[in-house]
């Protein structure tokens, strides 16, 4: 009896989150994996009982490859610099502001505090603030007129310039080039640890995907049927700026946390060794901040992800220059009454934060099994 | 104990006065006076429009005091998050008692199509609406299966304001087409004057829908959204290739302003023109103070004198509405003479009705409604009026090809493709 209820009470008490879970959390995302895969949003799409076809893989197709769908393909290109510039960008600064307060310098708590205090705030708030420094004929721009120079005439949030453009239909190719050297590098690491016969095996899907990109892709058909460029927009620079300025804080806070965490014992045998501040910080302090590095380009990875409200306050819904999947989504699906592909659109999103947090995850995991 | 007895017996006598009221109203449903219940009234009105609804429902609430009037408010630049709220909750089977949409296809190519409203006839003759309202006007929130919606707005979207007194300076006149406008703009240009203020992106596409009548004219526009004129025919693409040569002039950060912000331009004497609806009027004269006519001016948008390009507030009665009786109620009162005029000059727009008492109105709203009397009247695109929200939404896309390619004809191409997906061509 007493081994009975050891498993029945447990699993009774967990039984309403589980059931509710699974109804609110994966039975919708169920829900809208469905929806992508069938055309609801003809015509009568907010009838009673509107007429709902499937239609496999076509909204994909179309979001990737469709002539009308550019703006999808710009959206994305911008979600993967958002992700990279902030996480890079949150890293870093978190990082040198950690180092410096770490050093206890006066009035730290308030620096702290200050320092901190961003990511209290919403991004609507953030939004709306930093529209204001970042408009054209004010805020940031007339910061040098007041010594007397000349002001800024950056556009920082409506420029239409971009940089890095590629042709989206090299984009096969590029994927290859990328998912080759990734087999290059695991070839190289099986050399290394001396399993030879792994490393020639990982070698055979390099030589091919790069056999592909660089001579075969011309055999293939277009996925475009007119070149279209894609890049780094510079009208997205005055969102990230806003994005770092709100969770540098945060990654502040971690690492700080963890430098405070390493014992005094060890900075003492660094220093001993002869190493000096940068060379202790560099070789014996980042190492052990690596747990902390991984969460917070998890949290920051998925939080880039969910910018949405950030661009619409600062830039609004139809700027098509700062956009992101999450806000094309909202559109399609709530103005355009297009409920199939803003369901597609984000079935996009959701494998785009799987790729981070599934990995993190599974890593975990292992950890608590290990 | 005691404590629980009392609630139960409140429980109990609202219970009894709750049935007895509603068994009451069944019973007089012919004396609209002993109306009770609630009424849920869903718009988007707030800010410096919100006082005008709730003169609206002051009025009704005279008139019908049993009723408790909820003002469902979602506040947000034309609908744009109203729209979404009112969505999830038809869907959801929880309908507002009566909704705020744009007459025409924001109100057809939606709900109608998806068989969500009354059909409002009866009301119609009932009360004489017929013969009060425009029949261009009824034709847009009608199909052939009936008619959908009351109005209770009109707004003009092809106008274009400028200062009279800075004019004068310059020395420039009024023009009477886009091609006269690129005939003094270089001249403005050259005094350090941007000739034309432009704001953010919508505002482009309200530009767009200007120039369009001015290119093709009322009757070309409307054969457009009856599918009978191509976005990719010769005079389609004419369209994209005046914009793209007005585009030269105008101040180039329009894309981070507000159409306040572009309104301002003109107003401090950094621009000449703006093309921007008539709710401009009301910006310039209650915020800014200006007065009318002296201090600023306007005209029908270059080359579109004599036709009125309109888009109306309307509201409807969905299927399924609560309380049936009492938003039949509301919408006899926004369709009366008396429920326009108390509503329309505090928004600051212009009743739909053409018998309305002007001596109530402004003096912009006076020369516009005497201009709506007896223009040719046409529906806006930016605005909801002639295309569905498909098109629009795919519309604001096209646009942001147009400004970064300024490409006239890729612009047309993937217009008539837009058109074609859409269910116009």
């Amino acid at each position: 009896m007493q081994f009975k209820s050891d498993k029945i009470v447990p699993l009774l008490i967990l039984l309403p989150s589980l059931v509710l879970i699974g109804i609110f959390v994966y039975g919708f995302i169920g829900q809208t994996v469905y929806v992508s895969l069938t055309d609801w949003g003809q015509g009568a799409a907010l009838a009673e009982n509107p007429e709902i076809n499937l239609i496999g893989f076509k909204n994909f197709g179309d979001l990737f490859s469709g002539f009308l769908n550019s703006r999808f393909r710009q959206d994305l290109v911008n979600a993967v610099f958002y992700t990279l510039f902030l996480v890079s960008g949150a890293l870093g600064i978190g990082l040198i502001l950690a180092i410096l307060l770490d050093r206890g310098p006066k009035g730290e708590s308030v620096f702290r505090t200050i320092f901190l205090y961003p990511m209290s705030l919403s991004f609507i708030v953030t939004g709306t603030i930093w529209r204001w420094l970042l408009a054209p004929r004010g805020g940031i721009n007339r910061l040098p007129t007041m010594i007397g120079l000349p002001a800024i005439g950056f556009r920082w949030l409506n420029s239409r310039q971009s940089i890095l453009n590629f042709n989206w239909q090299n984009l096969p190719q590029i994927t290859a080039i990328v998912v080759g050297a990734v087999f290059l590098y695991i070839a190289y690491r099986q050399w290394r640890s001396r399993s030879k016969k792994k490393a020639l095996l990982s070698l055979v899907p390099t030589g091919l995907l790069l056999l592909w990109a660089l001579w075969g892709a011309r055999f293939t058909p277009a996925i475009l049927p007119t070149p279209e460029q894609h890049g780094f927009n510079l009208a997205t620079i005055g969102i990230i700026i806003t994005a770092i300025w709100q969770y540098s804080g945060y990654t502040m806070a971690l690492y700080l946390a963890g430098l405070r965490g390493i014992s005094e014992d060890l900075r003492e045998a660094a220093r001993l060794d002869g190493a000096n501040q940068f060379q202790y910080y560099l070789n014996v302090a980042i190492p052990i901040l690596k747990p902390m590095t991984m969460s917070a380009i998890i949290i920051l990875a998925h939080i880039s992800l969910k910018m949405f409200a950030l661009i619409f306050a600062m830039t609004g819904p139809d700027n098509a220059e700062t956009s992101h999947p999450a806000v094309l989504m909202y559109l399609t699906t709530f103005r355009a009454n297009n409920f199939a592909k803003g369901a597609a659109i984000a079935v996009v999103l959701f494998l785009m934060v799987a790729v981070f947090i599934v990995p993190y995850l599974v890593s975990a995991y292992r950890e608590r099994r290990a | 104990m005691l404590n629980r007895k009392t609630i139960v017996l409140a429980a109990i006598s609202i219970l009894v006065v709750g049935l007895l009221g509603t068994s009451l109203s069944v019973a007089a449903s012919s004396h609209m006076d002993d109306l009770s219940g609630e009424l849920e009234i869903f718009s988007w009105w707030a800010g410096n429009e919100g006082p005008a609804l709730e003169a609206l429902i002051d009025l009704y609430e005279e008139k019908y005091p049993d009723v408790d009037v909820i003002n469902a408010t979602v506040t947000g630049g034309s609908g744009v998050n109203a729209k979404a709220v009112l969505k999830t909750r038809m869907l959801g089977g929880n309908p507002p008692d009566s909704f705020q949409v744009h007459a025409g296809q924001e109100l057809i190519g939606t709900w109608v199509t998806a068989d969500r409203m009354e059909d409002l006839t009866w009301l119609y003759n009932e009360q004489g609406w017929m013969d009060v309202f425009p029949d261009e006007l009824i034709d847009l929130i009608s199909t052939e299966e009936g008619i959908w919606s009351v109005p209770i707005t009109i707004h003009r979207s092809n106008i274009m304001w400028y200062m009279p007194d800075n004019l004068e300076e310059w020395g420039v006149e009024v023009p009477n087409s886009w091609d006269e406008f690129l005939e003094v703009a270089p001249k403005l240009e050259e005094m350090g004057v941007t000739p034309l203020a432009l704001g953010t992106n919508w505002t482009v596409n309200h530009l767009w829908e200007s120039v369009a009548l001015d290119v093709l004219g009322p009757d070309k526009w409307s054969a457009l959204w009856e599918g009978e004129l191509a976005f990719d025919s010769e005079e389609g693409i004419a369209v994209w290739e005046k914009l793209d040569e007005i585009m030269e002039y105008v101040n180039d950060d329009y894309s981070s302003l507000s159409w306040q912000q572009a309104t301002d331009l003109v107003v401090e004497g950094d621009a000449a023109f703006n093309v921007m609806g008539d709710w401009a009027a009301g910006y310039m004269s209650t915020v800014l103070e200006l007065e009318p006519k002296e201090e600023f001016g306007w005209a029908a948008s270059p080359g579109t004198d004599g036709v009125f390009m309109l888009l109306s507030d309307s509201f409807g009665l969905p299927k399924g509405a609560p309380h049936r009786e009492n938003t039949i109620a509301f919408l006899k009162l926004l369709g009366s003479k008396e429920g326009s005029d108390t509503f329309n000059p505090l928004k600051g727009s212009i009743s739909p009705r053409l018998d309305s008492d002007l001596s109530k109105y402004n003096v912009y709203s006076q020369s516009a409604a005497e201009d709506f009397s007896s223009d040719r009247l046409v529906g806006s695109l930016a605005h909801g009026a002639v295309a569905n929200e498909g098109f629009m939404n795919d519309f604001a896309q096209v646009m942001e090809i147009f400004l970064n390619s300024r490409d006239p004809e890729r612009a047309a191409t993937a217009a008539q493709a837009i058109a074609k997906q859409n269910g116009i061509q």
